[in-house]
């Protein structure tokens, strides 16, 4: 600005087209991925609101939709089993999340360390994340089989059960498991996100610590924890996102029955095996609306936390 | 036009000129058309289906396409309604069970239309009945199935049985001591399996205890829920003292296959199971060959106790928006023929759907066991899938979880009966 004072003015005119011609290309750029935005996220939502707002079956031909107005969602606010999936989702979320987080933690921390063989632990470490979800579920179904599972096997000979566990039968049983499935497949994606944000931390600051004499543990927590917390913060949003959409790992080892029902299944249910489409479309804006709010009490976090 | 558009174009134009060619391959290969067919696939059913349906294509002159199919029967619903309802041509025949009919009628053609009368008037009255809505012939009846006994013959005369049990209270005694005995040289052995997971086999196992106590159908021919009541809740508090005594626990995870699984090993004195077991478990590489045999279930205690068992019988449709709808009711004319159904009789054990089938020398000399299975079709049960139609999905869903909540000890049966006629009356509504 300093040198415009020695040459004339832009005209206002000029300088308001410039800016007008800037916005335009701006959103000329942007066209493409709003267009796709609208096609692939927008519509798609307000045809489930839509279509969440008819009684129709999908086993009537030709379609016959009822106009309902709200009384899909009185029906939805009052129905236990909505309320037992969500949770179910929400148990399945925290504890999973939880604990991959913490062993992820200590993996990435571990495998930040230099030691022999550490590319080769980075990449076995990958294994069960390369696994196609529905496979690695069907494998741990086998494994937890009461008669022929490889678990009880182990656990017999180790002497730490007496007789077989049906793991998949118990009640008590069946929720731990499949959570212990998913901290298995995905604890590796949180050891890599973290691990990522680890080697970012400049090496500087530990030789600065280790002058000044600081322990280990108060490295970690004055150093690693606070310059950690951005990847995590965003670790942890994937992580609870992909969680709270949890469909297949629950479906296959544990079908759509009561106790671990998730809201994803509930919405499949309702969507597919009863052919409700326009009670099914409420579960899943009922879902939306549940994702909705996560991510805004998410996002007020991470703006609270960059300030 | 540029580098990367030029390569798209030649790409598009490409796919175009493929589709073009496979369009015109389906239509005009050798004269003839392609069916493509969605048979079932437990047990041996997916072989059995695509050497008769190859038959019948060498017959015609056309082609056939055996579809790649999921086991589960739910699964196998929800595939089909996802398929039809989106307006699909990709499979013209489905094997359905005789439970869709009413759920499905409206995305079949009707068969009446290219199948002539008398034919029709070959197989059971009954079955026609089930598979004809409002007058509508949705399907041709292929194969009856229902609930029975599997027995291990060596073992009841090794501890001193001289026939199958005839009450539940029998078969619960007879089970305990074979596996009190068997269990000290195989840990691996169990008294009794059956369907205990939280899907439509356990609807239709329930559904035999409760019907043998004399506790009814669940719903009613009228449409009253009538599943709470004293002798339903005495039939499943007799199912879940089996599970973890002489059921192993985990068979409230079982389906027909991990039953027959643990059964074909020799780890089972009892099992129930559909026919199809019968063949497979008298294939020459089965350590029960010859060592078992099938009868019909047992009947409850006292005055109100029957005999039942569940009617699960298969059909083949022809879906309506077939392009070749013709050709396709002729292949379920061919499958369902006396001569296809013999083959499947001798080879698979599946149960005809033509009664002259049945009086067949070779089909009685191969199993002599279908003669006796008549038996077991007069005390058949059928599920209330007419009565509730559409919403049929729903009142075996809520039946299935009620019964699984009651054998994993989760709920008194007492309770879940009553929680259950809530629900059902809830999924009723105003009407069915």
């Amino acid at each position: 600005m300093q040198q415009s004072t020695d040459i004339k003015p832009v005209p206002r005119a000029r300088r308001f087209s410039l800016a007008a011609w800037r916005a335009r290309t701006a959103w000329l750029f942007l066209a493409p991925s709003l267009l796709i935005l609208v096609l692939v996220a927008a519509y798609p939502l307000f045809r489930t609101f839509q279509l969440s707002l008819f009684d129709v079956s999908i086993l009537k031909f030709p379609l016959e939709p009822v106009w309902v107005g709200f009384d899909n969602y009185v029906a939805l606010f009052s129905d236990p089993r909505w309320w037992r999936s969500v949770w179910n989702t929400v148990n399945f979320t925290f504890f999973s999340v939880f604990f991959e987080t913490v062993l992820g933690l200590i993996i990435a921390l571990i495998v930040h360390s230099e030691f022999r063989g550490r590319g080769l632990v980075r990449t076995a470490m990958l294994v069960p994340w390369a696994i196609p979800g529905v496979v690695s579920s069907q494998m741990w179904r086998w494994m937890f089989n009461d008669v022929y599972g490889v678990i009880n096997d182990l656990l017999m000979k180790l002497r730490i059960i007496a007789a077989p566990v049906a793991w998949l039968a118990e009640p008590a049983f069946v929720m731990p498991a499949i959570i212990a499935i998913d901290v298995w497949k995905t604890t590796p994606f949180m050891a890599l996100i973290l691990l990522a944000g680890l080697q970012g931390i400049p090496k500087e600051l530990y030789e600065a610590a280790r002058v000044d004499g600081a322990s280990p543990v108060q490295q970690f927590w004055r150093i690693t924890w606070p310059l950690l917390r951005p990847s995590l913060l965003v670790a942890l949003i994937f992580r609870t996102l992909d969680a709270l959409r949890v469909f297949d790992m629950i479906y296959i080892v544990a079908g759509s029955q009561v106790e671990t029902i998730s809201m994803s299944i509930y919405a499949r249910q309702q969507l597919i095996s009863f052919g409700s489409l326009g009670y099914g479309s409420a579960v899943a804006t009922g879902i939306f609306l549940i994702l909705a709010m996560y991510i805004t009490a998410y996002l007020v976090a991470l703006k609270v936390e960059v300030k | 036009m540029n580098r990367s558009s030029k390569y798209a174009f030649a790409a598009v134009a490409l796919g175009g000129a493929a589709i073009a060619a496979l369009v015109a391959s389906t239509v005009t290969a050798q004269g003839g058309v392609t069916i493509k067919l969605a048979c079932g696939t437990v047990g041996s059913q997916q072989a059995l289906c695509k050497t008769a349906a190859e038959r019948w294509a060498a017959k015609t002159g056309n082609k056939i396409e055996v579809v790649p199919n999921v086991a589960s029967s739910n699964e196998r619903l929800a595939l089909f309604q996802q398929q039809l309802s989106a307006g699909s041509s990709d499979v013209d025949v489905y094997q359905i069970e005789n439970i869709w009919p009413g759920l499905l009628a409206d995305y079949f053609v009707d068969l009446k239309q290219y199948v002539p009368e008398a034919t029709i008037k070959e197989f059971f009255p009954s079955m026609i009945e089930a598979d004809t809505v409002d007058g509508k012939l949705v399907d041709l009846p292929w194969y009856g199935d229902a609930g029975l006994l599997y027995y291990r013959k060596d073992l009841l005369t090794k501890y001193g049985y001289k026939s199958p049990p005839t009450t539940w209270a029998q078969l619960t005694t007879m089970a305990t001591k074979i596996q009190a005995g068997e269990k000290k040289a195989n840990p691996n052995f169990w008294g009794y399996v059956w369907q205990g997971a939280a899907y439509e086999g356990l609807t239709c196992d329930a559904l035999e205890w409760i019907y043998s106590h004399g506790g009814g159908t669940i719903v009613d021919p009228k449409g009253n829920v009538t599943v709470n009541n004293p002798q339903a809740i005495a039939a499943l508090d007799m199912a879940a003292k089996w599970v973890g005594t002489i059921s192993p626990k985990g068979v409230t995870t079982y389906s027909e296959e991990e039953s027959r699984g643990v059964w074909q090993a020799g780890n089972a004195a009892f099992m129930r199971n559909w026919p199809y077991a019968f063949p497979l478990g008298n294939g020459d590489t089965s350590p029960i060959k010859g060592k078992f045999d099938v009868t019909v279930l047992p009947r409850g205690p006292g005055a109100t106790g029957k005999n039942a068992a569940t009617f699960g019988g298969h059909s083949l449709a022809v879906n309506r928006f077939s392009k070749n709808a013709k050709a396709a009711a002729d292949l379920v004319v061919f499958l369902t023929s006396a001569e296809s159904q013999k083959e499947r009789a001798i080879v698979g054990g599946y149960n005809p759907s033509r009664p002259s089938v049945y009086k067949d020398a070779d089909v009685l000399k191969a199993s002599p066991f279908l003669g006796r299975l008549y038996d077991v079709f007069a005390n058949a049960v059928v599920r209330p899938t007419t009565v509730t139609a559409t919403k049929y999905p729903r009142v075996s869903e809520a039946f299935w979880n009620a019964a699984n909540s009651v054998l994993t000890g989760k709920a008194k049966a007492a309770a879940a009966m009553s929680d259950l006629e809530n629900e059902l009356k809830r999924i009723k509504g105003a009407k069915w």
